[in-house]
């Protein structure tokens, strides 16, 4: 205990044991790169990117969706689509209770939030990945959720845009999630045979099953500044090769160095970017938003 | 070809040494000797058979990546004629690793792609464990690509551990050159069969397994991860390895019920390596059959029924 907080009465003390937070919960919250204090509303104005640091602060998939969509123009997809426990995997819990614990705590069904709406008056279809369930991972519910937005915007002559955040493939639903990297690629073929955009936003992390699959198979891939994009984790990679590795390994600029994603794009810029260029690569012409008219 | 034995084989592999030991006094000996010998294989085969017939996952699993299990390039003479190795993705380099070539099935001009394991330390080092890198992807891009240029069915054979996990296959974009190939044999205007011959494991079996029929060796495994690597994140030591088998349901007999794979060829009793000969001429038959089964569709009719099986994993028709 600080000098300063045995000043304080023990009645009106507030610490919870050994747990430590720098800030408390609510109006103030911390950067988690630079730990910078910041007060919260301002974060929200900055898209949570810091704005000591400019670290991007990872998002749920929904307020990342939130972020991109235009005001109230959101229209969610698949909602209705629910994990299932096929193979009543068990490792040291049910992937069943691991399923209802990771609902609780994120209020979702699964790691896919998916919808149409706007983006700068641009109609588009866009999926995000939420890595706060279960690492992001890729099961049959989030295979199904991609796949069956893949078809809305193919009916709609929509593009489609993804942001993925993941660790790879769902462990416990083992070779079904492996086939959903299958099934979310030949979705992606059919979008493209049909002459629709599709633009991927890698966030971080990316890996795995994602990553080899659905993340990496953009007409366009962008990736947020210093966001972790590989196929393997770094510490598998290192205790295979025994060695280590490269200064800035598997970070966005480093797959921008290496020619596997297009551009680096802040997060504040995305909503730009991502609808200037989708209304160059939508077949039929866009309706102009009234905005560039009254320029 | 002397048997190397797993550790769940070691009652069948003493009563064989007691009949080398008896082989060995009967050369010296005028006693007859055969009677005996002939009981023991008896009794051999009857402890193979009780011993096959109640396999654990993770026995199976270990005989998937038998030392002596038949590689792909002891498969090819014995299923094929007028193999033509075909090297190299055009990029970077060839990835040995990843077998692939045209050749004549039946008379029949093909298209061959699969992983290659070594025997030998020096051979399994060229191979790099069966463990592809984005070269070896980008080459079986390659080549189906030409396949389907000339109309030749194609058929692939999966035994891997899974693929490269090194700084040089991040670099020249694993996860991209995987991607891109499932991304590509969801379209092929070809017929794909998938041979799973011993291990699929993660994208790496995934980078040469999407097609119009999943075929399975009994004693091959298919899923996400190794049992190691699964056991390892999950369980958070490798040491659990049976635990992690049996929860990922992998071996053929599993994956048939999730209707995933469509057909299983049986081995041998003992496996596959103890009768490659065998095993080879009943996955001719099955890949045979297959084969025409596939040739009467319409081209429009392979690709949208090769779709609906993708789109139908995971979901309540699969289950159908």
């Amino acid at each position: 205990m600080s000098w300063f907080k045995k000043l304080i009465p023990s009645r009106i003390r507030t610490d919870s044991g050994q747990k430590k937070r720098g800030v408390p919960e609510g109006v103030w919250t911390q950067c988690p790169a630079c730990q910078a204090v910041l007060y919260r509303a301002e974060l929200q104005r900055n898209y949570e990117v810091c704005p000591k640091c400019e670290h991007h602060i990872r998002l749920s998939g929904r307020r990342r969706l939130g972020y991109f969509f235009d005001a109230n123009t959101m229209e969610e997809i698949g909602a209705y689509i629910e994990p299932e426990d096929r193979l009543k995997f068990r490792d040291s819990k049910k992937y069943k209770d691991r399923l209802i614990a990771a609902q609780k705590k994120t209020g979702e069904k699964d790691a896919l939030i998916a919808g149409r709406g706007l983006v700068l008056g641009v109609p588009v279809v866009a999926v995000a990945f939420d890595f706060n369930f279960i690492g992001g991972s890729m099961g049959a519910a989030v295979g199904e959720k991609f796949a069956v937005s893949v078809d809305a915007a193919i009916q709609n002559r929509l593009p489609f845009v993804c942001f993925s955040t993941s660790g790879g493939a769902r462990m416990q639903e083992a070779v079904i999630s492996l086939l959903q990297m299958a099934k979310t690629s030949a979705a992606l073929a059919q979008l493209g045979q049909a002459g629709l955009p599709y633009i991927c936003v890698l966030t971080d992390p990316t890996y795995g099953g994602v990553s080899a699959s659905l993340a990496m198979l953009g007409d366009i891939n962008i990736a947020e500044p210093r966001a972790m994009i590989g196929f393997t984790g770094p510490r598998v990679i290192e205790q295979t090769v025994r060695e280590t590795l490269p200064e800035g390994f598997q970070t966005s600029e480093f797959l921008l160095e290496h020619g596997f994603v297009d551009m680096i794009t802040d997060r504040r810029q995305l909503q730009t970017v991502v609808s200037r260029l989708l209304k160059k690569f939508t077949p039929t012409p866009v309706v102009k938003h009234h905005d560039e008219f009254a320029e | 070809m002397h048997l190397n034995y797993l550790d769940f084989e070691q009652p069948i592999a003493e009563l064989q040494a007691k009949i080398d030991e008896l082989r060995l006094v009967g050369k010296d000996s005028e006693i007859n000797i055969t009677d005996e010998i002939s009981k023991l294989e008896g009794k051999i085969d009857d402890l193979t058979k009780s011993i096959f017939s109640k396999l654990s996952d993770w026995q199976v699993a270990q005989l998937a990546r038998h030392p002596q299990r038949p590689h792909l390039l002891d498969y090819i003479p014995l299923l094929f004629t007028d193999f033509d190795e075909l090297h190299g993705d055009r990029v970077f380099a060839d990835d040995k690793a990843m077998v692939g070539g045209t050749a004549r099935f039946n008379g029949e001009p093909v298209m061959i792609i699969g992983h290659q394991k070594g025997r030998d330390t020096k051979e399994k080092a060229r191979r790099n464990f069966g463990m592809a890198s984005p070269e070896g992807y980008r080459k079986a891009e390659r080549l189906m690509l030409l396949a389907e240029k000339f109309k030749m069915p194609i058929f692939t054979f999966i035994d891997t551990p899974g693929a490269y996990p090194g700084i040089g296959a991040e670099e020249r974009g694993q996860s991209e050159a995987i991607a891109k190939n499932l991304l590509i044999m969801s379209q092929l205007k070809t017929p794909i069969i998938c041979t799973i011959t011993g291990e699929g494991c993660s994208g790496g079996a995934l980078g040469i397994g999407v097609g119009d029929r999943l075929l399975m060796l009994q004693y091959s495994t298919y899923s996400v991860i190794s049992p190691e690597g699964c056991a390892s994140i999950l369980w958070k030591s490798a040491a659990k390895a049976p635990d992690a088998a049996a929860a990922m349901n992998m071996t053929a007999q599993h994956l048939l019920g999730l209707n995933i794979a469509d057909e299983i060829i049986p081995e041998p009793l003992g496996g596959a390596h103890r009768h490659p000969q065998e095993i080879a001429s009943r996955l001719k038959q099955v890949l045979t059959e297959q084969l025409a089964q596939l040739q009467t569709m319409s081209t429009d009719t392979l690709l949208q029924q090769r779709y609906k099986r993708l789109r139908s994993i995971g979901t309540a028709e699969q289950n159908a």
